[in-house]
């Protein structure tokens, strides 16, 4: 195996070795547990060194197409199928190249924090396939430009996710919170299916380009487009369809959590995927853009004010994460709305696109590394609730200061990242409508104070007696919330390198649906 | 460098170098402040014992003000919303799945009249 076969073949690798690995990962785990973990680190290793070859690829040389059964997209396209591709072609853009390197980086930064985080846990063959599944559900998600593809995708996604959560059964209130999940998602997936169904039953075809390119937006695909926003926006936490969030966020485990963000994120791509892709031109951009905001001003202000009362901190962190997929929204969603008005886009839609779309990026690094933070805490004290815990300032130093930085980050404090892509959604949103920029504010000076509180109650005060033989994490644990802080503070301090390398390109890719379509049906 | 930090937003620009030679300058202005200070301090004695009027001080654990008691001013000005809006977080699966069709709907009624 040479360099050239993992780049050409990168799309499929990207799922195989993750897949591959999750379904003999029991097998392995017979051999022993450090067999087992070496497979499993070996595993999301190649995994990431695969995505992030295959992003840098995408950002250097332009899509990559990846035509599944067959040597060359052209081949996908038979004598008799009337111009409709047959096979399932991966269409890696740089918007989909930008979500396999959040999906790379956060899933090797979790897997070696489990690696200590679940150490103590039993059945750790299952958890640590399922891990893998749900890396593979991401990944296919955002590679796929196939909806059908993307619907399997999206229900690997949820099963392992719901699993995951119900895996530590913690007296039945995981298991609780794993089954809404499941069931919700489940609802949501038929929702994908049926709205999949309507667009093949009228255009006879699966793949996104072709059905982009001659979408006539129909009543039918009216409907389709309603159940696909509905089901993705649940999917990604928005408001008022986040109810599952707290429950499942905070009942799975840590490390896990922090993956679940990046799976929610996987929806929210797969909301601006089907509508600034497979309708685009078709629609009426201000009606939907409005949509779109308001699902995001909503989840900003009733995410924060309800993350102010809990006294559960990964709760908290969960209602945060709704507030902040509130953030993506409003960026994208105004950039939408402005989509066919080209002196506006070009003026402030197209920043406040840069902005959303670098805000998925930060808030899967910041916000990982703050459910890891409370894992850890949990890991040593055995308690998520913030009446209980103080003090911890004294023995688990480096998580705290792991904390201020994913606590600044989150509250836009600059020079850390969440600042960067909060500053370029003020200021175009503000242009747009200044209520919409003013109310983003007053959510981030919520969102301090309830981190201040978080901080004050977790790592302030004396040393408690009931915490007196507390630790700090074990070294993985460390290393794994190291490197998302790191990147937290990199992004950070260089956002213009970040946002021209590879944001800029990402909105350029999503904006354009022209160019998606003639990327792929050029290519056949 | 430059290139690498400044982020141009189209309006003006943010460039966390500059901030973060403001914040060293600041730094080290506030050290200076900091010298001028008592130098008599020695942390572990009686200087640093809580003074209680004469009252013994209590365990540790009992003065810690946990994170629950943290913004009840805040949250009692807000009772109106908060009277509203918690109540709808009820942890019931059928009321997640009823605002999830709720949405749809209403949503269909918007897309199907533009």
């Amino acid at each position: 195996m040479n360099g050239d076969f993992i780049i050409q073949n990168a799309p499929a690798l990207l799922l195989a070795v993750p897949m591959l690995a999750a379904f003999a990962t029991p097998l392995i785990g017979r051999l022993g547990s450090l067999a087992r973990n070496i497979w499993v680190i070996a595993a999301m290793t190649l995994t990431s060194a695969i995505g992030l070859l295959l992003a840098y690829d995408v950002f250097t040389a332009g899509t990559v197409l990846y035509t599944f059964g067959a040597l060359d997209p052209a081949s996908a396209l038979p004598l008799d199928s009337g111009g409709i591709p047959v096979r399932i072609i991966f269409t890696v853009d740089a918007m989909s190249a930008f979500m396999v390197i959040i999906a790379a980086i956060s899933g090797f930064a979790v897997m070696l924090y489990m690696m200590a985080s679940e150490a103590k846990g039993s059945g750790k063959d299952g958890f640590y396939a399922l891990f893998l599944l749900l890396i593979v559900g991401i990944l296919g998600m955002v590679c796929t430009g196939d909806i059908f593809n993307f619907f399997v995708f999206l229900e690997i996604n949820s099963l392992a996710g719901a699993a995951l959560v119900a895996y530590r059964v913690d007296k039945g209130v995981a298991v609780e919170a794993g089954l809404k999940y499941a069931v919700i998602s489940t609802i949501g997936g038929l929702f994908v299916l049926f709205a999949i169904a309507l667009l093949y039953g009228q255009y006879g075809a699966l793949n996104m380009a072709v059905i982009a390119s001659s979408m006539q937006y129909t009543g039918l695909d009216k409907i389709a487009l309603v159940l696909f926003l509905s089901a993705l926006a649940m999917k990604s936490g928005a408001v008022p369809m986040h109810f599952w969030t707290p429950d499942a966020y905070s009942m799975a485990p840590g490390s896990i959590t922090a993956l679940l963000v990046v799976a929610s994120q996987a929806s929210l791509y797969g909301v601006f995927r089907v509508v600034f892709t497979l309708y685009n031109v078709a629609l009426d951009y201000a009606a939907v853009g409005w949509i779109i905001i308001i699902l995001g001003v909503l989840s900003m202000f009733v995410g924060v004010t309800m993350a102010l009362v809990q006294k559960d901190v990964k709760r908290l962190m969960a209602y945060h994460a709704v507030s902040q997929t509130g953030y993506m929204l409003l960026g994208v969603g105004v950039g939408l709305a402005v989509l066919g008005q080209q002196t506006a886009f070009d003026t402030f839609g197209f920043v406040a696109m840069e902005g959303g779309i670098f805000h998925i990026l930060n808030h899967a690094m910041y916000k990982g590394l703050l459910f890891l933070t409370a894992g850890a805490i949990f890991y040593r004290t055995g308690t998520r609730s913030l009446n209980k815990l103080g003090g911890l300032g004294h023995s688990m130093k480096w998580t705290m200061i792991f904390f201020i930085i994913g606590a600044l980050a989150i509250a836009g404090i600059p020079p850390f990242n969440g600042f960067a892509s909060k500053l370029l959604i003020y200021e175009s949103v503000f242009l747009f409508n200044p209520v919409l920029s003013i109310i983003a504010m007053v959510v981030s000076i919520l969102t301090l104070a309830s981190f201040v509180k978080v901080f004050h109650a977790i790592f302030m005060g004396p040393k408690q007696p009931q915490y007196s033989d507390v630790q700090e994490a074990p070294l993985p644990m460390l290393v794994g919330m190291a490197i998302l802080a790191v990147i937290t503070i990199a992004f950070g301090i260089a956002p213009g390198l970040v946002v021209d390398s590879i944001v800029a390109p990402a909105a350029t890719a999503l904006a354009d649906q022209g160019g998606y379509i003639a990327s792929v049906l050029g290519g056949l | 460098m430059d290139i690498v930090a400044t982020l141009v937003t189209g309006f003006g620009f943010w460039n966390p170098i500059i901030w973060l030679a403001v914040l060293a300058v600041a730094l080290v202005i506030a050290y200076l402040i900091w010298l001028t200070g008592e130098s008599s301090y020695k942390p572990g004695t009686e200087q640093t014992k809580p003074y209680l009027s004469g009252n013994p001080e209590p365990a540790k654990q009992d003065v810690h003000v946990g994170g629950g008691h943290l913004y009840w001013g805040f949250t009692e000005a807000m009772r109106g919303y908060y009277d509203r809006i918690v109540p709808l977080h009820t942890g019931v699966l059928t009321d997640y799945l009823l605002w999830f069709f709720g949405i749809a709907a209403i949503l269909i009624l918007i897309v199907g009249l533009i």
